[in-house]
């Protein structure tokens, strides 16, 4: 191993077991005639994992025949201008105060993103939890409060669980404008891609902390690929694609849980029951990069209907379909699903940086170009 | 927002609504145990979770809750976490 390569390792809370899960990972590389110019090729879907590959040079760390590709796993990346569009145009409405995750606050919109729009003299509070939303919402009973509903099956949950709250207390002036998406379906679209070549997934944590490790099955009976749901430490990762290789030498492919200390096999019950009380799935809902993909997006059932901000202005999906095209110059689509790499972009670090986002994925610290941009350039001036 | 963060539950500050106060890097905030309580909810003071958006969402041990603090502090997610509580605690303002 090269010596920039222990550099970086010293930086492991355990180096020790560092080095030695990515010897194994080399022996396992080689084992499978894994090489630089025919890498086997495992896509980490969770944006937070591709966050920790860049913070600890995961990537530069490997052998050189095993490449991460990076997936649509960062919820705020993934949503479609169109969708931006609509919450500036719910926050815009007299009485609304819109509130959203921090992370939200500077995706562009095709007219402005949420921070314009909160300068511009749009009520816009970012909150930490949907539960601060209830909180406004009680507190301003003339007012109406809308919750930016973001993300995967990790915050699903809370959503659910807030709009059963808000029906128990009688709130009439709270509602959610539900984004929320699932990871299994895009997989499945990435896998049939024809022009997508995956040997394997790296799975989210925290989302199988949610649903468990069994909706993954289809990748490995339908497909024949390996996934491994996976924490979030940089020995969890190693370790994780050590598993992918090693069911890849042995010609197997299954669900496997690295991250058994959080992750139940068959996910938090309380959680499941209320996404299903209170979500029903989409027909289709629209990925930035991927288009639209059958049942990826989660919508509040009829029984919920006066908390479903869609309904209450009638934006968005409930208005009939409206096709907005994405900024022309920009790559996120590609990058999105790994076609590309972030420096792959026309724009990165042109027309597009942290400071001037022209994309989402350069907005979230969970997206790949973000994460290129903070750690890949300082680490190229260090070698 | 995806990635939780280790808390310790410290006090039940209302049963019917799952509520509980929890210390998260030195920061109260009052959590929903609604996906980690059991018939017995005051078995959860003293007990460490992994909080997700105000949501407590896993039983963890100490250790666990440590080693996860850490990989977050690491990524500057800890940080971030706690910049958007303040936040909304100025946004109920």
């Amino acid at each position: 191993m090269s010596a920039p390569a222990l550099k970086f390792a010293s930086e492991f809370r355990d180096p020790a077991a560092a080095r030695v899960l990515l010897a194994a990972i080399a022996r396992k590389a080689d084992e499978i005639g894994a090489t630089r110019e025919k890498p086997v090729h495992v896509m980490e879907i969770c944006g937070g994992h591709t966050h920790s590959i860049f913070r600890y040079g995961l990537d530069k760390l490997i052998h050189d025949g095993v490449e991460f590709i990076h997936g649509p796993g960062c919820p705020v990346c993934v949503l479609p201008m169109a969708r931006v569009d609509e919450c500036v145009e719910i926050a815009e409405k007299p009485g609304v105060i819109f509130t959203t995750f921090g992370d939200a606050m500077r995706v562009p919109g095709h007219r402005k993103s949420l921070i314009q729009a909160k300068s511009a003299g749009a009520d816009i509070r970012m909150v930490y939890s949907p539960l601060d939303a209830l909180e406004l919402a009680r507190r301003n009973p003339g007012r109406e409060v809308v919750f930016f509903g973001l993300g995967f099956e990790t915050t699903t949950p809370s959503t659910a669980l807030s709009i059963q709250q808000a029906a128990r207390e009688g709130l009439t002036n709270f509602s959610v404008f539900c984004n929320h998406i699932t990871v299994p379906e895009p997989i499945k679209a990435l896998l049939d891609d024809p022009d997508m070549r995956l040997d394997g997934f790296i799975g989210p944590g925290h989302v199988s902390m949610v649903i468990g490790i069994h909706p993954y099955d289809f990748i490995a009976a339908d497909y024949g690929k390996p996934i491994v749901v996976a924490g979030f430490e940089p020995t969890d990762l190693l370790q994780s694609v050590l598993m992918v290789l090693t069911q890849i030498a042995e010609g197997r492919a299954a669900v496997e849980n690295q991250y058994g200390r959080v992750v139940p096999e068959h996910g938090n019950p309380v959680s499941l029951a209320a996404i299903a009380v209170v979500y029903e799935r989409r027909p289709s809902f629209e990925w930035r990069g991927l288009g639209e993909i059958d049942a990826s997006g989660l919508r509040i059932r009829p029984t919920y209907a006066a908390f479903d901000a869609e309904e209450k202005f009638g934006i968005g999906y409930a208005t009939g379909r409206r096709n907005v095209p994405e900024l022309e110059g920009c790559a996120c689509g590609s990058v999105m699903i790994g076609k590309l790499k972030p420096t792959q972009c026309p724009q990165f670090g042109k027309g597009c940086s942290p400071e001037m986002p022209l994309g989402a994925l350069m907005v979230s610290s969970e997206g790949a170009c973000a994460a290129y941009w903070q750690y890949a350039g300082a680490r190229e001036a260090a070698e | 927002m995806c990635l939780g963060i280790p808390g310790k539950i410290t006090a039940i500050t209302d049963a019917a609504r799952l509520m509980a106060m929890a210390e998260i890097s030195g920061v109260r905030r009052e959590v929903n145990v609604a996906c980690v309580a059991g018939v017995d909810l005051e078995a959860l003071v003293g007990t460490w979770v992994l909080i997700h958006v105000g949501f407590a969402m896993s039983l963890i041990d100490e250790d666990e809750a440590a080693r996860t603090l850490e990989a977050l502090r690491d990524l500057g997610e800890a940080q971030e976490a706690l910049e958007q509580m303040a936040a909304a605690d100025e946004a109920l303002a």
